[in-house]
């Protein structure tokens, strides 16, 4: 455990000691001493702006990902379970997965408005359902036979069977679709917004509030570790079943 | 009084465009309480015969009916218990919630659902592992969950699709004797389905020989050994050698391709 922390730890540590050195005579404007941009991230994000900026961008991440987890579960679920369904949509799929989320930014600010949140809410919701979505298609479609028999025969409702079959699948697709949320948040932000991480970091940057605006890097980073983190709890939690069950079978191969 | 009726049954599969005929035509009853075992060549559509009567699979003509009922889906009075153990129970789940969850899906109450479960994992000895997760116990006793699970469904009619292929044979050997145990004691109808016919024999009052694809009966034979059997005396037993050798013959010159007997025996 203690090994398992310490090789976690490590490398962060050196790189931030590097950083550190590297930049602690710095007398370049662009590449302020880490020790200014530390002593300046409290008082820029802790204050004030913890709410009139963070909180907006989490609002707007979390909203934006959770309706595209609803979203892409149950339309997955559908198209999934029917093949005619699976025929007809899995063509257009494969184009709009192919498409890069940042496009859709400046097309739905378009309709959305630029400045407001509904337009960072379905890009994020966009850009994270077709991992989602992709994901939950190639699980329930890989439910096993003999299950969905058993299921079946004991007239269980199918999605009872199917939703923590398919689950592992599901979850690999949102834990890809985190980090896309964290990205299409601040990009959405960095393209036109009153307010938010990525619209700080932009107003700092104009400003020439360097430090600030590195530390906006900082608290990004931050954010994004934190979410993963929660999200491998609690995906550790609900799918300690799967690692087991997995191990197992692989044992006996 | 049969519980189980099956007429005129067929089935022909369209593979490629291009049909297949597995079961050209099957009919039999069996009554309340009675141990059927079903045994054929390899490919003599066991498989689809099981899957129509558990409503699984359509028929193409014919039809199984269930305490008078034709059946047209999964009925609620059986209960299946697959070969593939491992694919058929409930990873997710506790021992204990494998064998719980077709009875919420019944609607018996909490307390109701404990005593039923506590009864059927102690009639196939699993009380203790209750809380283990199906993939932590060896492939007998997996089985013995499946088993557990179906009993506690309380079904007019057990089905069991060649439950104890998977398994190694002193397991097969254990296993038999607690199918014929659980049939004495809890006095459900079993149609038990298998390629083995020492298994066949030893387990059974009647014994369906089928013939080859397409499929007809070819015999029903009587089981006349005495209810009580046990691994060493019943298949010792004169009798059983002679079944034995008659429904061996009976399954060759199915593979042959006989398709229909004179009662010989």
């Amino acid at each position: 455990m203690i090994r398992r922390i310490v090789a976690a730890v490590a490398l962060p540590v050196v790189l931030i000691a590097l950083w550190w050195l590297l930049t602690a005579n710095s007398t370049s404007y662009f590449w302020p001493p880490l020790a200014d941009i530390l002593k300046v991230l409290p008082d820029t994000w802790f204050g004030e702006r913890a709410r009139t900026d963070i909180a907006p961008s989490i609002a707007r991440l979390l909203i934006g990902y959770l309706c595209a987890l609803v979203i892409g579960v149950a339309a997955g679920v559908a198209i999934g379970i029917s093949p005619v369904l699976r025929a007809l949509t899995e063509p257009s799929l494969e184009f709009f997965r192919a498409i890069p989320p940042p496009v859709l930014v400046p097309v739905i600010a378009l309709f959305a408005g630029y400045t407001g949140s509904l337009s960072k809410v379905i890009t994020i919701a966009l850009g994270c359902l077709w991992p989602i979505l992709l994901n939950t298609v190639e699980g329930v479609r890989g439910v096993d036979e003999v299950l969905l028999d058993t299921a079946r025969s004991y007239r269980l409702p199918r999605h009872s069977v199917i939703l923590p079959a398919a689950g592992p699948q599901i979850a690999a697709g949102a834990r890809q679709a985190l980090s896309i949320a964290v990205i299409l948040m601040v990009i959405s932000e960095l393209f036109g917004a009153s307010n938010g991480i990525g619209a700080s970091v932009v107003q700092f940057q104009r400003s020439f509030a360097v430090p600030q605006m590195w530390t906006g890097i900082i608290v990004l980073g931050l954010l994004g570790v934190l979410l993963s983190l929660i999200f491998r709890v609690a995906e550790h939690r609900a799918l300690a079943w799967y690692r087991g069950w997995r191990d197992a079978e692989r044992a006996s191969r | 009084m049969s519980v189980l009726e099956v007429a005129g049954l067929a089935k022909t599969y369209q593979r490629n465009r291009k049909p297949l005929e597995a079961i050209r035509e099957l009919t039999f009853t069996v009554d309340a309480g009675q141990l059927v075992c079903v045994v054929g060549p390899s490919g003599a559509g066991k498989t689809t015969l099981l899957r129509c009567i558990a409503g699984l699979l359509e028929p193409t003509s014919g039809e199984v009916r269930l305490n008078g009922e034709k059946v047209t889906g999964p009925p609620r009075g059986m209960a299946v218990v697959f070969q593939e153990y491992g694919r058929s129970l409930f990873p997710w789940m506790t021992v204990r919630q494998n064998v719980e969850r077709p009875l919420i899906e019944k609607r018996l109450s909490k307390p109701d659902r404990r005593a039923a479960v506590d009864e059927a994992l102690s009639a196939v000895g699993l009380l203790d592992s209750h809380d283990a997760h199906p993939w932590q116990l060896s492939g007998g006793m997996q089985q013995r969950v499946a088993i557990a699970r179906a009993i506690a469904y309380q079904p007019s009619v057990l089905v069991m699709d060649e439950p104890f292929a998977a398994v190694d044979a002193q397991t097969r050997a254990e296993l038999e004797d607690l199918v014929r145990s659980i049939w004495q004691r809890l006095n459900v109808t079993i149609v038990f389905v298998t390629h083995d016919i020492d298994e066949a024999v030893y387990l059974g009052q009647r014994v369906l020989v089928l013939s080859n694809r397409p499929t007809v009966v070819l015999e029903d034979v009587t089981v006349d050994l005495p209810a009580e059997r046990d691994q060493i005396s019943t298949r010792s037993h004169a009798r059983f050698a002679e079944l034995r050798a008659h429904v061996y013959r009976l399954v060759q010159q199915a593979k042959k391709g006989l398709r229909e007997t004179s009662p010989t025996l």
